[in-house]
């Protein structure tokens, strides 16, 4: 049985319980997310003892070595002693802009302190200084200067309520990463590309197009956003103009349920997904494929690109978790 | 340089190593979840975890490098016996492996020998 100490808390682990789990059993005030490893919300630094290698997944080389872990998938097989993290691992960042852009989707722009090196597609966790913590993809590139990310209003959510009705301009916040391995490596410049992304999964895409633009990409680039109704479709314009500019990319909006179309001006496609690559895409072999956004539709949808062709390697996806919180 | 390796270590050579391994993975993982005779056993899996068991069987097959032991094997298998998993699933697994190694151009003797390693875990993996 280990034994887990963490500032002057002390918490003895159950069978296969997670250093997470047994800090919350106990109600130590920690910060956590998803509970999947993912996040990056429940890092703390061990400075004593043995940490598993799984609980380091993903971390930086130099974060490894210094023995910072991710909590929620570190089940230790003796004690530790870990402390929280200090703010190396986070920077300090200021709300610049907050803007509406569809009736629940939210622009959020974060001037850092230091500046984030980061590739468009990656996402960030956000923290607020009550200690909570969310992921959001990052929607645009480095030049642009400043991070943006488009936050969905979540029913009851306390960190998207809180960005939508409370924070404003001048609001301090924390950030912690990037990470993921959702985003545009350059190389094979003529290879054809397919992105699809449901709801706020368009952020990191819309990163990643224009990252695949800039970078000479020269192969088709197609581009699905999908919604459940139009009002969920947003950044029209600007998707419409950059197809415009460039006519190698290529932009579809697609909505389950088309209600009062007078009201949404524009083209978009009704029905399910899946319809539409069989439609249109039957034949993958050789593609390279981008999913985000809802993760029973994410898994679906890189199944679906892989039996038409193309390779597991060339499949890149972000699936948004909701949080465990 | 005298070849001390044994027989199954020049099959998985032969073969091509975990060059060819990695070639037929994709391939292999896309027969087995386009046949409806077993694709209802991968349908609800993580795919990238998915497609590392297939490569870690994958390299068992060819005569490479493993770790898998009987009890490994059979531990594996035990949730998908409770879903109905019997001989003519392991019969269609060996025939989408010989047909995968048949698309790479792989001579009929060798998919012979990978055949037979793949057949000698059908007792562990049905749980005999």
């Amino acid at each position: 049985m280990s034994t887990v100490r963490y500032g002057s808390y002390t918490c003895e682990l159950k069978e296969n319980e997670s250093v997470l789990e047994g800090l919350l059993r106990q109600d130590v005030p920690v910060a956590y997310a998803c509970k999947a490893g993912s996040c990056g919300s429940c890092l703390l630094r061990a400075v004593e003892g043995d940490v598993p290698p799984r609980a380091q997944a993903g971390l930086k080389d130099s974060w490894k070595t210094r023995g910072y872990f991710l909590a929620c998938v570190c089940v230790p097989e003796g004690d530790i002693s870990a402390e929280a993290v200090g703010n190396d691992a986070r920077i300090a960042a200021t709300v610049n802009a907050l803007e509406a852009i569809s009736s629940d989707v939210l622009r959020v722009r974060l001037a850092c302190d230091s500046p984030l090196d980061f590739r468009p597609g990656q996402y960030i966790t956000l923290l607020r200084d009550n200690g909570l913590a969310r992921s959001y993809s990052i929607a645009n590139l480095p030049e642009d200067g400043d991070i943006e990310l488009h936050v969905r209003r979540i029913a009851n959510g306390r960190m998207s309520g809180w960005l939508h009705d409370v924070a404003s301009p001048g609001t301090r916040v924390q950030i912690q990463g990037p990470s993921g391995e959702c985003f545009y490596v350059p190389g094979r410049a003529d290879q054809p590309m397919l992105l699809i992304g449901t709801g706020t999964g368009l952020a990191p895409l819309y990163g990643i197009v224009r990252d695949a633009l800039r970078q000479g990409h020269r192969g088709p680039i197609d581009l699905i956003h999908g919604a459940v109704r139009p009002s969920g479709l947003y950044l029209r314009d600007e998707l419409t103009a950059l197809a415009e500019a460039h006519p190698n990319f290529s932009y579809t909006a697609s909505v389950m349920q088309a209600d009062s179309p007078e009201n949404f001006p524009g083209k978009f496609e009704v029905g399910p997904l899946d319809g539409l690559l069989d439609a249109r895409f039957p034949e993958l072999d050789g593609w390279r494929g981008f999913v985000c956004g809802d993760p029973t539709l994410v898994q679906r949808l890189k199944k679906k690109m892989f039996l038409s062709g193309m390779a597991t390697r060339d499949i890149y996806s972000d699936a948004f978790l909701p949080s465990a919180a | 340089m005298h070849n001390m390796s044994s027989s199954v270590n020049n099959l998985f050579e032969q073969l091509g190593g975990a060059n060819a391994v990695e070639a037929a993975v994709d391939n292999f993982y896309r027969k087995v979840l386009k046949d409806d005779r077993v694709s209802g056993f991968f349908e609800t899996v993580d795919m990238d975890r998915q497609r590392a068991k297939q490569k870690a069987f994958l390299t068992m097959a060819f005569g490479g490098p493993h770790n898998y032991s009987g009890k490994d094997m059979r531990e594996g298998h035990a949730h998908l016996l409770a879903k109905g998993l019997n001989d003519s699933h392991v019969d269609a697994i060996i025939e989408l492996l010989g047909s995968t190694l048949r698309d790479m151009g792989v001579a009929e003797n060798l998919i012979q020998q990978v055949g037979a390693i793949a057949e000698s875990t059908r007792n562990d993996v049905l749980g005999r």
